[in-house]
């Protein structure tokens, strides 16, 4: 095996255009999903990148040949490396997004829609930038204003209502 | 002693080995609480005596390596134990060690309270020995795959404890950190088939060797393509928008040992491929206008906020450009510098976040408008508090001004106008870090409650905020609810103190203290590290240590 890594550099390796079609295919909809406000869709979106690179991974592994098992032809065998790593690659995906459709789930179990919330932070600091104010933090006069995640974070018991 | 007296690299994988069989154990033990802290204590106290002999070694005796499997090299997975790694290893695990000692503490506390625990026990325990096994495994990667297993390993149990409990806010905050690292490991893999497609190995050392052979085009592809994707792990300035995002609203242990380890990783493997991979790298402007933006934007984010976590949040990524920094002269003495750096802030970072959890313990709140009078009511806390936030500021002689000293005369020496540019940058952020964490001090610990903005609130408010230790309840936490729908507010000690749990208090003490020893060996640790990055920068040792001869090409 160790015989197959120099003819991989080799110039010879002629990329599948196919393969390559079809990752770029699925990576350019994941992304498109992934922008997306919900993240049912943005999980779909995660899973067809995840899928468009496990593709990738069949197009560096150069032409395709026989099962690489001991006794056949190293000659005729595909390159058993990159496939060891793309199984790897779609275990751990698999995983992933098995526990962002629990996050979901939850999600919507909390708040009755899965899209993702806006960033309250990000809009507190705007609003202060409108207004032209300091934080209130510099002005004791001034009414308070609390970030709500660290309020929610003061929170002490993270329990399903 | 002889080499051969003992065999060194079979202790590599143990820092691996050793919480992966641990969390076994604890997911066994389920039941038996007391059992589960036992067994995770032993685990990890053996993972840091593991570290302590492998720093020791690396030092005495150069990088050692473990082939596993026992496959003809360089077809295996290496592990590989070199003077970065292994003070990397002996730093983090010291750090999980006493993080776990204050969620123990944590726990143990919550139950006598009678508070449904923070940190549920039975998945705590498993899912943090798996991190700690995640984050060994990262540093004594030999090939990039393994480096992708290791993320993804400790990313994982991240998820988890991101989340722990299900709370709205975790929730929120969770989506937004998986699906970031989601983003993050896919264009990780993406580098890693180029590197493959380009070299055919993915073994560090073998690229070493072979990368140099590429036409500089693909080079610096695959260079961006790594670079890209650790950056995001290690929040570097454009890619670090999810981290004041996400941290604050986990557990405390959580958010410290998150906040000491994870983002350091990245800045390993930022470190490992610059320095073993791409030497001569066309990307140092790149990386130093990173590096500026990446401590100014932190640190003015930590300026302009309120909550205690969310200002060491954005210190936390504003330091990381100091690293950045470090790494970006790639001088030895640059490297060193960073290496020094990263030691330093694991500890600092950690004991501050640690501290903040006590101070929400103390006072229920970490939002600085309804702080005040903690010097009164916890002298020891406020003193743990002033001697960090000094040390995170560079105040001498702490080690974060040794830290600084060290990176900016590195940048005083390579003496480009963008050098300069940034030692300017890093001085203004240190002083501006001095500024966020003064503010911090005057108003939560030095003021009297009652100059709070909302203290008012609570005089009068009688209901439910007028009990002692009353914890916040916040109604329908989710986006767009006002502070108006919080009822209770921060009552301090003037009644009856709540007190600090003394395992809490303790491992909180001993973490600063393990900041202040940094100051005090010092030197030890400066020439150690610049052994390492003198290692690093002639890459020789590690790549003739892990290849044997007759595959070195």
């Amino acid at each position: 095996m160790t015989a197959l890594a120099p003819t991989l550099i080799e110039p010879s390796l002629q990329p599948n255009i196919t393969l390559v079609l079809v990752t770029v295919g699925l990576v350019a909809t994941g992304t498109a999903l992934a922008l997306d406000r919900s993240l049912v869709r943005v999980l779909l979106g995660m899973v067809l990148i995840g899928n468009g690179i496990a593709v990738l991974y069949l197009v560096i592994s150069g032409r395709a040949g026989r099962a690489p098992f001991v006794g056949e032809d190293p000659a005729a065998i595909s390159d058993p490396l990159p496939q060891a790593m793309v199984l790897t690659a779609i275990v751990i995906s698999l995983a992933t997004i098995g526990f962002l459709l629990a996050l979901s789930y939850r999600l919507w179990q909390i708040s009755g829609t899965d899209d993702v919330p806006d960033d309250a932070e990000d809009a507190r600091i705007q609003r202060l930038a409108l207004e032209d104010q300091t934080s209130s933090t510099y002005d004791p006069s001034e009414e308070s204003t609390t970030t709500s995640d660290e309020l929610a974070a003061d929170d002490g018991s993270p329990r399903a209502p | 002693m002889s080499p051969n007296a003992f065999p060194v690299p079979d202790l590599v994988p143990l820092p691996v080995l050793l919480p992966l069989l641990g969390a076994a154990l604890t997911l066994a033990f389920r039941r038996s609480p007391r059992l589960q802290r036992s067994v995770s204590i032993a685990v990890l106290a053996a993972v840091v005596a593991v570290a302590g002999v492998l720093v020791w070694q690396t030092d005495v005796n150069g990088p050692q390596v473990l082939w596993l499997g026992a496959w003809q090299e360089p077809l295996g997975i290496s592990l590989v134990a070199d003077r970065l790694s292994a003070l990397m290893l002996l730093v983090s695990s010291i750090v999980t060690l006493l993080v776990l000692v204050f969620a123990i503490g944590q726990g143990q506390a919550d139950s006598d309270d009678e508070i449904e625990s923070e940190t549920p026990l039975t998945i705590f325990h498993p899912t943090y020995l798996v991190l700690a096994a995640g984050v060994s495994n990262a540093f004594l990667a030999g090939d990039l795959f393994n480096l992708f297993v290791g993320f993804e390993i400790l990313l994982f149990s991240s998820y988890v404890l991101i989340t722990l409990g299900g709370s709205a806010a975790r929730i929120h905050a969770g989506t937004t950190y998986v699906v970031v690292s989601l983003l993050s490991s896919a264009l990780f893999l993406v580098g890693i088939a180029a590197v493959y497609a380009a070299t055919g190995t993915v073994n560090l050392a073998q690229l070493a060797i072979r990368i140099g052979d590429l036409p500089s085009g693909v080079a610096l592809v695959l260079q961006l393509s790594l670079l890209t994707a650790f950056a995001i792990k290690a929040a570097v300035f454009p890619l670090s928008a999810w981290l004041p995002d996400s941290y604050p609203t986990a557990p405390a242990p959580v958010t410290a040992v998150f906040a000491g380890l994870l983002t350091k990783v990245g800045v390993y493997a930022i470190i490992r491929t610059q320095t073993l991979l791409f030497p001569d790298s066309p990307l140092q402007g790149l990386l130093m206008w990173a590096a500026l933006l990446t401590m100014v934007i932190g640190i003015l984010g930590a300026v302009s906020q309120s909550g205690l976590k969310r200002i060491l949040s954005f210190t936390l990524v504003s330091h990381i450009g100091y690293m950045i920094f470090g790494i970006a002269l790639a001088t030895p003495e640059g490297t060193a510098g960073a290496i020094f750096y990263v030691a330093h802030h694991i500890t600092i970072q950690t004991a501050l976040f640690l501290i903040t959890g006590l101070v929400e313990r103390l006072a229920g709140t970490t939002s600085l408008d309804r702080l005040g009078g903690l010097a009164v009511a916890s002298p020891v806390l406020a003193t743990l508090f002033f001697v960090s936030a000094m040390n995170l500021s560079g105040i001498p002689p702490l080690s974060g001004f040794l830290a600084k000293v060290g990176l900016l005369h590195a940048g005083i020496e390579l003496g480009t106008p963008l050098a300069w540019l940034l030692v300017v940058g890093g001085i203004v952020t240190s002083l501006l870090t001095l500024y966020a964490l003064t503010k911090v001090w005057s108003q939560a610990f030095w003021r009297t409650l009652a100059d709070a903005p909302r203290s008012s609130e609570t005089a009068a408010a009688p209901q439910e905020g007028a009990l002692v230790g009353a914890r916040e309840t916040t109604h329908g936490s989710g986006p767009g609810t006002g502070p108006e729908t919080t009822t209770a507010s921060a009552v301090l000690a003037d009644a009856n103190p709540r007190t600090l749990p003394r395992t809490m208090l303790g491992a909180t003490a001993a973490m600063t203290l393990v900041g202040v020893l940094i100051t005090v060996v010092a030197g030890p640790l400066f020439a150690y590290t610049q052994r390492a990055a003198s290692d690093l920068m002639s890459r020789e040792p590690y790549v003739t240590s892990v290849l044997p001869v007759e595959v070195r090409r």
